[in-house]
Formats: C-alpha cells, structure tokens, sequence
C-alpha cells in the first residue's frame, strides 16, 4: 500500500528523537507505540516515552510502567517509560526536603512540602524530567531511538515551548530575586535546558510527527501546533493522517457520510500540512489495545481479519442524553461540567445540553477551559436564553497581571515596579489566572445554570489539584482572596451544585481514562453525575464491514460503562461527528 | 556596612505573585529591598521552600523556627535577628542598615499617576489603566 511508504520512509531515517503530537483522541499512542514496535523489529534499541498525565501506555502495551525505562516482554529490543508530572514533582519534592527531615522542625518541613504541590511544581517537575531525557545522553544511553507519546497538544506545547521561554527567561533575569516560581533550584540546570532546546531544533537529532485524522478541528490543531513549533526551531516535521476511512459498502449510507466528510476536511487541508511528508493509515476495524494490533496498524497491507475479537454479546440499551435534561433542568442553578479524554466530543455534548436546556427556557452560560475549543463557531445562529463565554489563558493572564499591578503595585516605584513585572512574567502566573478564572465561572452557578466543557483529562487533573493545593493555601495567606476561590472546593464537592458527566466513546483508552478521571474526582471528594457514551455506531444500522466491527466492537465497553455508573446516556454515531456541532439533530 | 539577611517563609516567589493570592505587602518589601541594594547594601533573601540549606545552617534562625513557622519572615543584621514575624518597613531597613532614607518626590509620584503607575508602554492599555 502505497500511501504506508511515508511511514516506512521515516523509519529509514528515523533520528534519535522522535516526537508525536496531535489533537486529544487523534490516535498519537497508538501510532508512536506503532512505530517503536516498528523500528524495535527492525534491530533497533527503541526507548518509548510517555509524558501524558493520563497515559495508557500501560494498557495499550499489557506492560505495567514506571518513571525509569521498562522492556516490554513481547519485543524484543524495546523498552518504555512513563513521565507522571505528579510523580515527577513527588520524587523532586522529596529530593528538596529530604535532607533536611530532622534537622528542621516538622512544620517548617510540612510548609515546603504544601509550598511544593502546587500546579506549577507539577508542570515544571516533569518539564525536568523530559529534559533529562532530552539534553543529557547519559539518560538514554544504550537506545538508538527516543520516541515520545507526547500529551495532549495544549500541553505538549507547554512542555515543548518552555525549553526556549525558560532559557530566554533565565538569561534575562537580571535581578536575580526573580520568580523561577517554587523550583528556583533549577537555574542551576540551565545548561541542560540549553542542551534540550538544541536537541529539540536540531533537524539531524529530531522529527517532529504530527498526528491527525481527517476531521476539521484536528487538522487546525495540527497546523497551530506546526507552525508554533516551527517558529521554535522544530524545522523536521513529518504529518500522519490516521483513522482514514474508505466504504467498501456504497449502499451503508453511514458509511458514505464518513467517507464524504473525511474526503471534506482533508481536501480543506491548510496549505503549510499540505507542503509536510505525509502517511496515511486506513480506520482500522478493531481497537488498537495489545501488540498484536499495533503491529498490524503498520503492516504492509490493511488487515483483514479482526485482530482483537470481542465476545459476540448483545449491547445493553442505553437511553438517549435527553433522558438526563428534566432533572438538569430541575436544579435550575449550580455547574454542569463535561470531562473525558480529549476528543471524546466533549464540547459537543455541552453544547448540546446547554442549547436543550436554553430551548426549555432556562438561562444557561455555556464556557470553555479547552484552548482547542471553537464552540461560538460550532453553534452557528445565537440562541435565546445562551450566553457562551471562553476561559482564554492569554486574557486571563493579562487581566490578572492588570489586576496585580493595580493592587500589589499601587504606590511602587519605577524599580519595584519593574520587580513585581518581571515576576509576573513567570510560567506560574498563567496557571493561578486561569484557576482565578475557574473559580468565578464556577460561582456565576449560583445564579444560573453553567455548562463548562473542560480542558482534556491531564489539564483538569491538574486543575483539579491546584483547586486542592490552593484551597489549603487560601485559608493561610495573608493575601485578599476572591470569595469565588475560596468557595471554589465545597462549591465541587457540592452534588447540588456540580454535576460532572464523564464523556466517553465505546472504545477501550476512552472508557478507561474516564474511569480513572472517576476515581481521581472520587478521591478529591467529587462524585461523578452521569456517564456519556458519544458517537455510538450501535443504535444504528450498519452494514459495511468496517463499521460493522466496530459496531460490534463496542458492546463490551457500552457493558463495562453501564457497570460502572447507574446514569448512563448514549449518543449514537452523526455525520456532524465529534466536533462539528449541530444543535438540530440533538437528542429530542 | 553590616550584611542584611531575610528568611522568607515557604513561598513561590520574592513578589507572592505565583500564589493564589497577590500580597501587596510582599510586593512592597521586594521593592524596598531592590532599594537597599541600590544603596550598596549587601542584601541576601532565602526562601524556605528553595533554599531550606540557609534556615538549617544559620543558627539563630534555626533556633526561632523550633517555636513555629509563624516566626517568618525574619530579618537578621549580621548574625542578630533584628526583626521577627513582619516585613519591616523601607525607613526601618534603612536604620538596620545605617543608611540615610529620605522621603523622595517619587513615592509620592506614583499615587499622581494613578493605580497603574506609569504607563510601561510595550503593554497594550487595558480598562484599568
């Protein structure tokens, strides 16, 4: 198959690193896990890396992983790690405090501590570790490969952006005082930073594959993220389209819907991925779990035979979503949040119980955390009764330095001034506006109903523990508070106030991130409200092969889901997809 | 010219702007202690939470933290803990350290100029300023 020789190209010449990016859900661990195998099966010492709080690398590869590298039993040549940023911050936590257990008072020990778990400690602990791993051989010695299952895209620019902002940043610190936020003990690594950012933009030592599927909003992600990372330095960049569809039925009018919007989003290709090397893998009719099937996502020729057979028994009925809107629309007040992997459809079930619920006469403010989102587009004409707003980083960030500068600053001089300004530069700044932003969207629930369509997974477990760690730091500093923030936990914890529902598709990565996002919020005292399985094939008749598989494929975790959760609904499979929202064919 | 120290409790920064919450007072000592450097005082500031070696090694301040972290901030002259529990003021700072301080037109200046001081141009405008 032709359109596979791009892949087979790149492991010709595949450099020492190799980073896989792309959209939440666009399939990135699959093809990097993929690639490794290939490239492991080809006689190469292969290192696969994991820097996503949510990764499943565990299940996609049956290996139990850990923070240093482990091989994988059944190939030969390869081994994996898992970079968990909480982890990483706990190991660098304690390498900080460890010494001085003993030697000085517990409570000034258990302040470092509490003073370390914030979100930037996370964030900027595991940014080490990757840069161990990336500015300093010695971490993969004895590999000839460093493959990296990048995070989600929001993320992962974060983490690929800081190498270039935290040497700009350290060179640039003239006063020394300045906020390195709680790690300022690494500004003795800037030599390893230096070294990562060189790896990073070094076309001979580094490829950047960009991963997408032929769907608008992950084509845009993917050109955002080419061009930013191209404006960094990460010259080398290869595009992998996933997931494309072809009907081999022409009467299954489902399957000639995917195969027409495919064909649209790709012949709507922005022109600077256009110019990129380009791969295209075929959808696969069986879930790419186990080395099996992420050895056939690569092979010659499309596999005709269903690798992972699934039990052939009848799927549980699931009602539809709008069977969850009376009792919504009964609480009248308090937040409604949708939570899931990224790519799940999120945005599109928010938008459709915000526009349901305003259509029933209620005043709802629909919101996003989710930089990917594009829900004012999506909705189209304005409804009655809506109010969509969007939680933007950037004006969050300039809005709280404003903030800052007109009460810390006030009655400052010129130099202390410019103190408080270059600290306000700081990676941490971003992270505490947009909690700050959280938490007011969080309090308007008081008046109204709120919709807010969240961040993918990792983004919301860390926001979800800054809510945690600031909640005790509120009750102790001096500092003014906004009630919103100090409300902010009970408000989560409220049942009466806070319905999360965890969006997923019936599939084996979805189902289980969201039901290790549900223990996560279980553990920080949320319960979840509902579950719901999007863009389900199994209500519909289907009759191409492909899709037929896949239908059936989906009966085991549609049981699995309605195990887990006594609220369960389902929204079958549209041609409007998982991102392109239309309000019109919404559950009625 | 004696050295002044100052040992600051747990925090993410000398300004407490990466906290949940801004303190203005935080803000206002790290200004003054940019002033007093410029005098060609020999300020050093420690954090608890980046630099725990400094509170471990210093004897006075290792002493004082046994009754509590709430002896923080501390502010030593040489090896004497001058002040306990506060951020003293940029008059009082000048005294630990034996330099004139004088009341500058400046200070009074940017009250003029309204909550935003003046204006630092490479920011677009926002509604507050």
């Amino acid at each position: 198959m032709s359109a596979l020789l791009g892949l087979g190209a790149l492991l010709d010449r595949a450099p020492r690193h190799l980073f896989f990016t792309g959209k939440g859900g666009v399939g990135k661990t699959s093809v990097a896990c993929a690639t490794a195998i290939a490239l492991a099966d080809r006689g190469r010492r292969v290192l696969l890396v994991s820097t996503d709080p949510a990764s499943n690398l565990d299940e996609v590869l049956g290996t139990s992983l850990g923070p240093t590298p482990t091989p994988i039993a059944s190939v030969a040549g390869l081994s994996a790690l898992n970079l968990d940023p909480e982890e990483a911050a706990r190991g660098y936590r304690e390498r900080m405090v460890g010494p001085y257990r003993g030697v000085l008072p517990d409570a000034a020990i258990r302040s470092i501590e509490e003073q370390l778990s914030g979100a930037c400690t996370v964030e900027i602990a595991a940014f080490d570790e990757f840069s161990k791993l990336l500015g300093d051989p010695r971490a993969s010695e004895g590999f000839d490969h460093v493959v990296f299952d990048t995070a989600p895209t929001g993320h992962t620019l974060r983490l690929l952006e800081l190498p270039a902002a935290w040497t700009g940043f350290l060179e640039g610190n003239v006063g020394g005082t300045s906020c390195l936020g709680p790690l300022a003990g690494l500004s003795a690594q800037q030599a390893l930073y230096a070294a990562s950012r060189a790896a990073l933009t070094d076309a001979q030592a580094t490829a950047l594959v960009l991963v997408t599927r032929a769907e608008r909003s992950a084509l845009v992600e993917a050109e955002r993220t080419r061009r930013e990372l191209a404006e960094l330095g990460v010259t080398r960049q290869e595009l992998v389209q996933n997931g494309l569809f072809t009907a081999t039925d022409r009467a299954d009018r489902i399957a000639t819907e995917l195969e027409a919007r495919g064909a649209r989003a790709l012949a709507d290709m922005p022109a600077g991925l256009a110019e990129l090397p380009q791969t295209r893998i075929p959808l696969l009719p069986f879930g790419l779990v186990g080395v099996p099937a992420l050895r056939a996502l690569l092979a010659s020729s499309a596999p005709s035979a269903c690798v992972d057979v699934a039990p052939r028994e009848p799927a549980p009925v699931l009602p539809p979503l709008s069977d969850l809107l009376p009792e919504l629309a009964r609480a009248g007040r308090g937040v409604v949040f949708t939570m899931g992997k990224g790519g799940v459809g999120k945005t599109t079930v928010a938008v459709t119980i915000a526009v349901e619920l305003a259509r029933r006469g209620m005043a709802v403010h629909l919101t996003t955390t989710d930089p990917a989102a594009h829900v004012q587009a999506a909705l189209g004409a304005p409804v009655p009764g809506l109010r969509v707003t969007r939680i933007d980083p950037e004006v969050e960030t300039a809005a709280y330095r404003d903030e800052v500068l007109c009460t810390s600053g006030a009655g400052l001089d010129a130099a202390g001034r410019a103190l408080l300004e270059e600290d306000l530069r700081s990676p941490c700044t971003e992270e505490v506006a947009v909690f700050r932003a959280f938490a007011r969207v969080v309090a308007e629930g008081q008046h109204e109903l709120v919709v807010i369509d969240t961040a993918p997974t990792g983004h919301t477990l860390l926001l979800l523990d800054a809510a945690e760690s600031y909640h005790r730091e509120v009750l102790r500093t001096r500092g003014t508070a906004p009630d919103e923030v100090r409300a902010l936990l009970p408000r989560l914890r409220d049942p009466g106030y806070t319905r999360v529902l965890l969006v997923t598709l019936a599939e084996a990565t979805p189902v289980h991130e969201a039901a290790a996002l549900a223990r996560d919020l279980e553990r920080a005292g949320i319960q979840p409200y509902a579950w719901v399985v999007n863009q389900s094939l199994t209500p519909l008749a289907v009759s191409d092969p492909v899709l037929q598989e896949r239908r059936a494929s989906e009966a085991r975790y549609l049981r699995e889901v309605a195990a887990l959760s006594p609220r369960v609904a389902l929204v079958p499979w549209t041609a409007a997809g998982r991102e392109d929202v239309a309000p019109a064919t919404a559950a009625s | 010219m004696p050295t002044i120290r100052v040992f600051d409790p747990a925090m993410c920064c000398s300004t407490g702007v990466c906290g949940p919450t801004s303190d203005p007072e935080l803000a206002r000592f790290a200004a003054d202690v940019d002033w007093l450097q410029k005098q060609g005082v020999t300020v050093e500031r420690f954090n608890l939470s980046s630099q725990p070696g400094a509170f471990a090694e210093t004897a006075a301040v290792k002493e004082a933290l046994a009754r509590g972290t709430d002896v923080l901030p501390l502010v030593l002259v040489d090896d004497r803990i001058a002040v306990e529990g506060a951020y003293p003021s940029r008059e009082t700072l000048a005294a630990l350290a034996g330099v004139v301080f004088r009341k500058l037109p400046t200070t009074a200046g940017s009250a003029t100029s309204g909550c935003c001081g003046p204006a630092t141009g490479d920011r677009p405008k926002t509604s507050c300023c």
